[in-house]
């Protein structure tokens, strides 16, 4: 018997587009228009600026009265925090966490060996999976962070630490250009997102990014 | 508390060393790297603490550091400002993984007399890193961490940017200003060198392999290796018999109707052959007779009674693709008895859904048959311990690596390699004559009865494992035959055969956005590239240019042309060009002197990183990217020409003029070179750049041996030929008469494939496009009524009515007017 137009109809041609090849060369593109996805993967200086930004931004929070300088090194424009007490700090968690240390709010770094560990790990994703991630990979870190986020708070579980300032910062150009949709998409990671740029005396020099709490692509998240 | 550490990954060593130095206890579990363990990583990362409180920690760093933390000692700024450092800039820098990999472990593991100082061998001599690089090594030593390595992103050239240039550092400038100026005559003879022997071989039925193979075998021809490249029509089987009878031809006329088809077209595409044979030889028979009986002899064939499709109609049993039906797994309405095309899983004919003969259409019966099996089970052990090697040391591309785990993941069931037929090597145990192997069985043999009917010598290639490398190409469809079930066939005659070490899989190649089929005979028309009027280096350029080695790719005649126009014409030929014409124009054909500025070595300096890169890349056997390569080349080299203006510079003052005379000389030094990197990609394009600069015949080897150096060949006072233009312009007009020529709907150019992918019929593409309408109306009348529920006969008329149409429509595509759902459903 000759096959069913219906079932004729699912035997449609493999094309390029409808395989969602993620391979670790292949380009995943995001369904945004292209030259979002271009300011993304932002230059040297840019991303220098934003170190030194957000460790200004930092020291608010912490309520320092008197901001330190910083100046940077390398092609990677890494922070350098010249201290008056011994040798200069350098790279953007160890200066963050020096800070905070400094601050007294030991808290933040977390509360238990383990959670130190996870606030650590996050903030080691930070800078080397976070920043100056080429732009084909944006998506597969925002699908991790939503992943991760699902059951969670804060990244450290239930307290609130310095993992989720760092990386609040760190994902703010990206979550900035996302689409409504996309913000959807990764609803755990806006519910997130949101929240922390909520959080008293966090957001600082960083504009406000609008997310929206109701939905409006039904079925459009998975 | 578990750790998850893996085989051979740095990252592992430092936690475990860590683990060690603070004597935190936790069970160590040794897991694969393809196991995902993490639930929110894309990627399987390693080394994964599973903490007591069911967290994932999935960097090596913060697991260190919390070991430390909780043996009780403290965390100061130093420590974490290193570690720090090391995780954001030393693995930032994409090569990481070899620095980290080579200054922790390799004195380590080579004893050698590299001594990094004081600090190393203090740390290294310390009991806790012995025990623990041990441990990651698993006493393999190098070899395990070459499968790591094998596995990262390839560094510098993925990861440049496409606008940014790499800036050239003044030291890679003065040496390839000094390597240069080595020229031919005095460069170093290396202390050692190496010639493997490589066996280069390719199946048939896997179209675009060839042109790949051909191209790593000319590469390794120009690297000096001892290469035999054969290859072969297998000629046995049911897609055999399917198209003699379209033909009205017997089996053995068809092949060697197909057999001569095939050799020609290969010729047209310069593919350089040791030797071209076919599987239908006495050899064949005589080589797979005796594989049969070794395995027989050793028990790994069991015979089994099989219930098998029969067409009462035709009387006869209906193997392979004699029948087709809806796939079991994914339902795909075209699968064949043997495979689905859709989703690549092997089929067992009787599990289809509705089957029908291929012949007659009608329903086939169940009926059993006796048959052996050869035992895969009782081979895996040993298949897997192989595999284990022959991945960790040689090339196999990710997508063969990951369909053949996934085969092994399913477990391997014994596989049935006789068939009730008449075409194809005889069963020579008597309880089974009248039957003959299973084509899948068979063919893969052909690689060894072509290579006999080539050299007496042929055991020297085939039992030969120590020394010889085999290399297979094909699409990722043929992967499992060529890594589980061949090697079994090989492993289980326990006759020290070679088995590959290199296999080399492409994703599918689609034709503006359609997927071509050999055996449905959608598209694949290889003499066909010959009428296009295109030179055979302008397809291969493309072709290769296209190679799917990540994902799938789709040949477009837009692309081509613009590919042609602005790669190959604007950017190589021209600077190609130039170079040549500014030599003979303004110096009498000779090179001119050369009095090398910063400038120009910069230029040496790039072009001799891109040679390192494309030898890398070739070495991995990544043909594509290192095309790119080549085309950098000539795109620098363009810049420099457009930077310099020698045809300005050639009128001023004698100062200006050996600027231009530099210029010059370099850019043809250039030129020679690329006429060596073009060889494997564009052989007949090579040679006349190679003619017109009356190169020396031995440029190629001093620049291709070891990392690749670019040195110069072509020296002041060398007289060079007439220079012409090498391409030509692919014209609008030209591609729009070629597109439609074609069809423009289901026909792809590029190499052939099995007998049935040549078809000749006159196509209407007009008349194509009215039915296709009707169709999809006439679709939807079927679909209503059947929807409605009408009555059966009102249904059966119309579905016929469907059926007229499509058949004309498959006319009007110049296909062959076999019903098949497929035609018409797509545009």
């Amino acid at each position: 018997m000759q096959k069913t137009l219906s079932e004729s109809k699912r035997c449609s041609p493999i094309t390029v587009k409808s395989l969602p090849v993620r391979s670790n060369h292949g380009p995943a593109a995001l369904q945004s228009p292209s030259n979002r996805a271009e300011q993304r993967s932002c230059p040297q200086w840019r991303r220098a600026n934003m170190a030194l930004m957000e460790l200004a931004s930092l020291e608010k929070s912490l309520g320092f009265k008197k901001a330190n300088k910083y100046s940077t090194q390398g092609n990677n424009k890494t922070p350098i925090l010249q201290s008056n007490k011994g040798a200069p700090l350098i790279g953007l968690v160890t200066i963050a966490s020096h800070l905070v240390q400094e601050a007294a709010q030991p808290e933040l770094l977390g509360r238990t060996a383990e959670q130190r560990a996870v606030v650590r790990q996050w903030l080691e994703y930070r800078v080397t999976q976070l920043d100056g991630c080429p732009k084909e990979d944006i998506r597969s870190i925002l699908k991790e962070l939503n992943q991760y986020l699902e059951d969670k708070v804060y990244l450290a579980g239930s307290d609130f630490t310095l993992a989720d300032i760092l990386l609040y910062y760190g994902v703010h150009h990206i979550m900035a250009d996302l689409s409504v949709q996309e913000k959807e998409q990764h609803m755990n990671l806006s519910r997130w997102f949101d929240h922390i740029q909520h959080y008293p005396g966090i957001r600082q020099h960083l504009p406000l990014v609008v997310v929206l709490r109701n939905r409006l692509y039904t079925g459009g998240h998975h | 508390m578990k750790l998850f550490v893996s085989d051979g990954n740095p990252h592992c060593l430092k936690v475990l060393a860590v683990a060690e130095l603070t004597g935190v206890k936790c069970d160590i579990c040794h897991a694969s790297d393809d196991e995902r363990l993490v639930p929110f990583l894309s990627h399987p990362v390693r080394p994964v603490l599973l903490l007591p409180c069911g967290q994932h920690l999935f960097k090596a760093n913060p697991i260190c550091l919390y070991f430390l933390e909780v043996s009780g000692r403290d965390v100061c700024d130093l420590t974490s400002q290193w570690l720090e450092w090391e995780a954001a800039e030393l693995q930032e820098e994409a090569t990481v993984v070899d620095i980290v990999l080579w200054a922790a472990l390799y004195p380590l593991l080579s004893n050698s007399s590299f001594l990094p100082g004081e600090w190393f061998e203090q740390v290294n001599a310390l009991p806790v890193c012995q025990t623990v690089a041990q441990r990651v090594q698993q006493q393999k030593s190098l070899e395990s961490l070459k499968r790591f390595l094998q596995k990262q992103p390839l560094p510098p050239a993925r990861c440049r940017n496409e606008d940014a240039e790499r800036e050239m550092t003044d030291e890679e400038i003065q040496a390839a200003g000094a390597t240069w100026s080595r020229g031919l005559a005095d460069r170093p003879t290396p202390a050692e060198r190496r010639h493997p022997i490589q066996a280069i071989l390719q199946y048939l039925r896997c179209s675009g392999a060839v042109l790949t193979a051909d191209v790593q075998l000319s590469y390794g021809r120009l690297r000096g290796w001892n290469a035999l490249f054969v290859c072969g029509t297998d000629e046995y089987g049911t897609a055999t018999e399917n198209k003699a009878r379209e033909e009205g031809l017997s089996p053995q006329e068809i092949c060697d109707k197909y057999h001569a088809v095939h050799a020609s077209i290969y010729k047209w595409f310069q593919i350089d052959f040791d030797h071209f044979g076919r599987t239908t030889t006495e050899k064949q028979t005589e080589i797979a007779q005796d594989i049969f009986w070794r395995l027989y002899d050793r028990g790994f064939l069991i015979p089994d009674t099989v219930d098998q499709l029969h067409c009462e109609n035709c009387q006869r049993f209906l193997a392979d693709r004699f029948v087709e039906g809806i796939c079991p797994n994914c339902r795909y309405p075209e699968a064949r008895g043997d495979q689905c095309d859709k989703c690549g899983r092997l089929i067992n004919a009787v599990e289809l859904k509705d089957p029908q003969c291929k012949v007659c259409k009608r329903t086939p019966v169940v009926r059993s048959s006796a048959h052996l099996f050869l035992d895969l089970p009782k081979l895996e052990s040993q298949l897997e311990q192989w595999l284990e090697q022959s991945m960790s040391t040689g090339n196999w591309t990710s997508n063969a690596r990951h369909i053949t785990r996934s085969w092994l993941r399913d477990g391997l069931k014994p596989r049935c390699i006789t068939r009730d037929l008449r075409w194809g090597t005889p069963v020579p145990h008597p309880d089974f004559s009248g039957k003959v192997f299973y084509v899948w069985f068979d063919a893969p043999i052909g690689y060894l009865s072509i290579t006999a009917s080539y050299t007496d010598e042929w055991e020297k290639w085939w039992k030969n494992p120590e020394k010889v490398e085999l290399y297979n190409f094909m699409a990722k469809d043929n992967v499992p035959f060529h890594s589980v079930v061949f090697p079994c066939s090989l492993l289980g005659a326990q006759d020290n055969y070679t088995l590959v070490s290199n296999l080399i899989a492409t994703e599918y190649l689609n034709y503006e956005d359609t997927k071509f089929s050999k055996s449905r005979g959608v598209g694949v028309f290889g003499d066909m590239a010959k009428d296009t009027d295109i030179p055979s280096d302008v397809w291969r350029f493309y072709l290769l240019y296209l190679r799917p080695e990540g994902q799938d790719s789709a040949f477009s005649w837009a692309d081509m042309a613009l590919k042609n126009n602005s790669e190959l014409l604007n950017n190589l030929g021209n600077f190609i060009n130039r170079a040549g014409m500014f030599a003979s124009k303004f110096f009498e054909g000779r090179v001119p002197q050369m009095e090398l500025q910063q400038e120009d070595k910069r230029l040496l300096a790039q072009v001799g990183f891109e040679l390192r890169q494309y030898i890398q890349l070739l070495d991995r056997v990544r043909i594509r990217d290192a095309l790119k390569c080549i085309l950098n080349i000539s795109r620098h080299g363009n810049q420099y020409i457009q930077v310099n203006e020698p045809w300005k510079k050639i009128k001023g003052g004698d100062e200006d003029r050996l600027r231009a005379g530099t210029v010059t000389g370099v850019s043809v030094n250039v030129a020679c070179l690329l006429s060596a990197m073009l060889r494997p990609y564009m052989p007949a394009v090579s040679a006349t750049i190679r003619e017109q600069l009356c190169a020396p015949a031995n440029c190629a080897d001093a620049m291709f041996q070891g990392a690749g150096s670019f040195v110069c060949t072509l020296p002041a006072g060398h007289r060079i030929g007439t220079i012409s233009p090498l391409f030509q312009k692919l014209e609008a007009e030209q591609i729009e008469s070629l597109k439609r020529r074609f069809g423009g709907q289901q026909v792809t150019a590029t190499v052939p494939a099995s007998p049935s992918a040549t078809i000749e019929t006159s196509a209407n593409p007009e008349r194509a496009k009215q039915l296709l309408q009707e169709v999809a109306e006439q679709g939807d009348r079927v679909r209503a009524l059947k929807a409605q529920k009408a009555e059966k006969t009102l249904i059966t008329a119309e579905v016929a009515k469907l059926l007229q149409l499509k058949k004309q429509l498959a006319a009007a595509e110049g296909k062959n007017p076999e019903p098949s759902p497929q035609k018409g459903k797509k545009k």
